[in-house]
């Protein structure tokens, strides 16, 4: 059996028969008005771990006219078999310290295909306008990788800046400047996360005094509720899929797992289908010690016991995050 | 942070042992140090390494309408960021005159010398056009910030691809990465600077300075070739007179260096397609050198998440539950409501003083002309614990206003500003509130 999806809207589109009757191997458009072969290439959906095999598009729902209905896909089998299905797993992680030569700090962190860079100067002398009498004066500035640094920089850097002044012991260090420079290299999902981690580990690096260790993790909830933990750029955005159209035939019907009701000779108009739709996107940072809040931040929609939940996990998982830091740091310094 | 400035015997020492043809770091006069290029998972992405002067390059496009004068080509964009990092002299102020000369060295070198084809990336003449922006951010000052950022842009450039675009008559289909393979830019050529500095009113001469040699150095001449030994670019600054054959000595030297450095382009090109179409593993995890003490990994952790909802239900249990719910907004006229009491006024002695003269008959005089009004005869003396004039403020008698823009105007004693229309006219005032005088 043959799963096809076609791209609705702008594409070529050849008409092959404008009575309905006809229309059978063919799918027919409601918006068009007539059956319309699609003259150009079948689109294979990449999915998360990137196979080719065709979906599964079914979409529940009447038809409501010329109302949109939002229908949400599910893919019947995935083929991703990974942890990342059922129970949360992060990503591959990766740092490197000491990389640059000019600042007194330096730290690239990865995680899966986000890498962000990170470079410490501190502490340094101070401008007069900026020095606190009684601390240090901490900076963070946050680069993105194209275009120039917006809105969304600068309430980045507030947040990380917050969690650094809440573990930084400024109070060492009275009347000068500890600046944290953080450049983007690539984003693939849980920025914030992997630039707290990228800071904590330059500043460790720097030998700047902190009273603990910090790590940043992020965890996106599902439209069902499902926990995610580390999220890919794919999870964390809803993305919208094109109008489908499908030729199904009457043993899928039966066979298909959802139960779909419709028949795909009358798709609704205008249908969209969301793919992995992240409802809410939390970032929570947390302490080594005791695995407290320092920060969080949340976008989207989401009940009380779901935040207490996704902190769960985030203690959880910072638990590995630590492991990894303490990992990578007795390496360095250990003797043997 | 200021620059820290290089003391006298640091300068002696450095012209010294150019002198005697000694480099700092052991190198000839003519050698470039190691050029190291990594990519990124992303199609244009790419680190450059120059010795240690890092420079992170990304090329991005965009679909824009094209230059009034230029409707049949697309637009390339250049900008070079001296990233904070790179060294603690650049902050966002400081370093306006290094930035201009090295941007505009960078567009004269691949801009001017039209080594990509604009033409290709023209869509529908005269209305869209393909904008390249390629964005350069120096990571780490060590030197010879030019050569490293030439090599950035250049090989990013190669390593682009575009998506695909089909125009058949008047419909234009854009694919996106799923559809169809994205295209690489069609580039001509690759130019490459490279700088040479000049110690000693241009006795000695030293290909691609390290940042020391920078700080003593009289003069720079930065030449832009590829590899076909044609010339790009040539720029000198610092104010050295060069003789004639110097130049062309230069120019030579440049010759050959550019040679070398774009066949290690070329490899690093090759190898990265190479893995990407095999299938391997690529981007910046596996360039991570692993023998590395500095460096560490950690596969993918799994982690065990079946105790958060009781851990959740937990905490939840324990917690103080929530305050009382606040009382629902009260709506006094239609876009006119209040949430809460708000806190008591405490300018509580003048309210009465001015209460008693209001009682006495001096009425605050609304004049209403129109629709929306300010009230500007409430007492000053209240103006100060209200926001905004929009805003209906609760310590204080709350008296309606009637606005009605046909009859004349109502006389009503008026404590707060309200901006808002009523219809419906009511001969009294309606006091809705009056906690300081039930207080009193």
């Amino acid at each position: 059996m043959a799963f096809l999806d076609f791209r609705g809207g702008s594409g070529r589109v050849q008409i092959v028969s404008k009575r309905r009757a006809t229309c059978g191997r063919h799918s027919w458009s409601p918006r068009v008005g007539a059956c319309v072969q699609r003259t150009h290439l079948v689109r294979k959906r990449a999915l998360l771990g990137g196979s080719n095999k065709p979906r599964l598009h079914v979409g529940s729902g009447a038809m409501e006219g010329a109302m949109q209905t939002e229908s949400k896909i599910r893919a019947d089998s995935r083929t991703e078999p990974g942890p990342r299905g059922p129970g949360c797993s992060l990503r591959h992680f990766a740092c490197e310290q000491n990389l640059l030569s000019r600042p007194d700090g330096s730290a690239s962190f990865l995680q899966g295909d986000t890498s962000v860079l990170a470079g410490v100067y501190g502490p340094a002398e101070v401008k007069i306008s900026k020095e606190i009498f009684n601390k240090a004066t901490l900076e963070v500035i946050l680069r993105p990788k194209t275009g120039l640094p917006g809105v969304a920089e600068k309430s980045r850097e507030r947040l990380i800046r917050n969690t650094c002044e809440a573990v930084v012991l400024g109070a060492l260090h009275p009347r000068t400047s500890i600046t944290v420079v953080l450049q983007v290299v690539s984003d693939a999902g849980s920025l914030l996360a992997c630039c707290l981690n990228a800071a904590c580990m330059a500043l460790v690096d720097a030998g700047v005094p902190m009273r603990a260790l910090f790590c940043g993790v992020t965890c996106a909830l599902d439209s069902d509720g499902t926990l995610m933990l580390d999220p890919t750029a794919k999870q964390e955005k809803p993305q919208r899929a094109e109008h489908c159209w499908e030729a199904l035939r009457d043993d899928h019907h039966r066979g298909c797992p959802s139960g779909v009701e419709y028949c795909a000779l009358e798709a609704p108009v205008g249908a969209t289908w969301w793919d992995h739709e992240a409802r809410a996107v939390l970032t929570f940072a947390l302490d080594s010690v005791e695995r407290k809040l320092l920060m969080s931040t949340t976008k989207g929609l989401y009940s009380d016991a779901e935040l207490q939940q996704c902190l769960a996990a985030a203690q959880t998982a910072s638990t590995h995050v630590f492991r990894f830091y303490r990992e990578s740091l007795q390496r360095r310094y250990s003797k043997s | 942070m200021k620059e820290t400035p290089l003391s006298n015997c640091e300068r002696r020492f450095l012209l010294r042992a150019i002198e005697e043809k000694k480099r700092l770091d052991g190198r000839q006069t003519y050698d470039y140090r190691n050029i190291k290029i990594s990519f990124g998972t992303d199609y244009g992405c790419c680190i450059v390494e120059l010795g240690k002067t890092r420079v992170l390059g990304q090329v991005s496009c965009e679909l824009v309408s094209p230059k009034l004068n230029r409707a049949t080509e697309g637009i390339l964009f250049f900008n070079l960021e001296l990233s904070q990092m790179a060294a603690p002299a650049f902050e966002p102020g400081r370093q306006s005159d290094l930035l201009v000369k090295l941007n505009r060295l960078l567009e004269r070198c691949l801009r001017n010398s039209k080594c990509i084809d604009t033409e290709s990336l023209c869509v529908v003449a005269g209305e869209k056009v393909w904008q390249i922006r390629v964005d350069l951010h120096l990571l780490n000052h060590d030197g010879n910030i030019i050569d490293a950022a030439s090599i950035a842009a250049i090989v990013a450039l190669c390593h682009f691809r575009r998506p695909d675009v089909s125009v058949q008559g008047d419909e234009v289909t854009l694919y996106t990465l799923e559809e169809r393979d994205p295209v690489p830019l069609s580039i001509h050529h690759m130019p490459i600077c490279v700088s040479f500095a000049f110690f000693q009113q241009g006795t000695y001469l030293l290909v691609d300075p390290s940042e020391r040699e920078e700080r003593v150095m009289d003069g720079l001449l930065v030449i832009a070739m590829n590899k076909h030994r044609e010339i790009c670019t040539i720029q000198s600054s610092g104010g050295i007179m060069l003789l004639k054959d110097q130049v062309l000595r230069c120019s030579k030297i440049a010759g050959v260096k550019v040679v070398e450095i774009t066949e290690l382009i070329q490899k690093a090109l090759e190898n990265d397609q190479k893995v990407r179409k095999e299938g391997g593993k690529f981007g910046f995890a596996e360039s991570m050198a692993n023998q590395r003490i500095t460096a560490f990994k950690m596969e993918k952790a799994p982690i065990d998440t079946s105790d958060v909802e009781e851990k959740a239900e937990e905490i939840i249990s324990e917690a103080e539950p929530p305050s009382e719910v606040v009382s629902k907004p009260v709506l006094w006229t239609p876009g006119t409501a209040q949430i809460g009491e708000g806190i008591e006024n405490s300018w509580g002695h003048l309210e009465d003083s001015e209460k008693e003269d209001e009682d006495e008959g001096g009425n605050d005089e609304a004049v209403i002309l129109d629709g929306i009004k300010m009230d500007a005869g409430v007492d000053v003396s209240h103006i100060g614990s209200q926001d905004a004039p929009i805003v209906l403020s609760d310590s204080e008698e709350e008296e309606m206003i009637i606005l009605e823009p046909d009859k004349n105007p109502k006389k009503i004693r008026t404590q707060t500003i309200s901006a808002t229309q009523v219809k419906a006219p009511s001969k009294k005032p309606v006091k809705k509130r009056k906690k300081k005088r039930a207080a009193n």
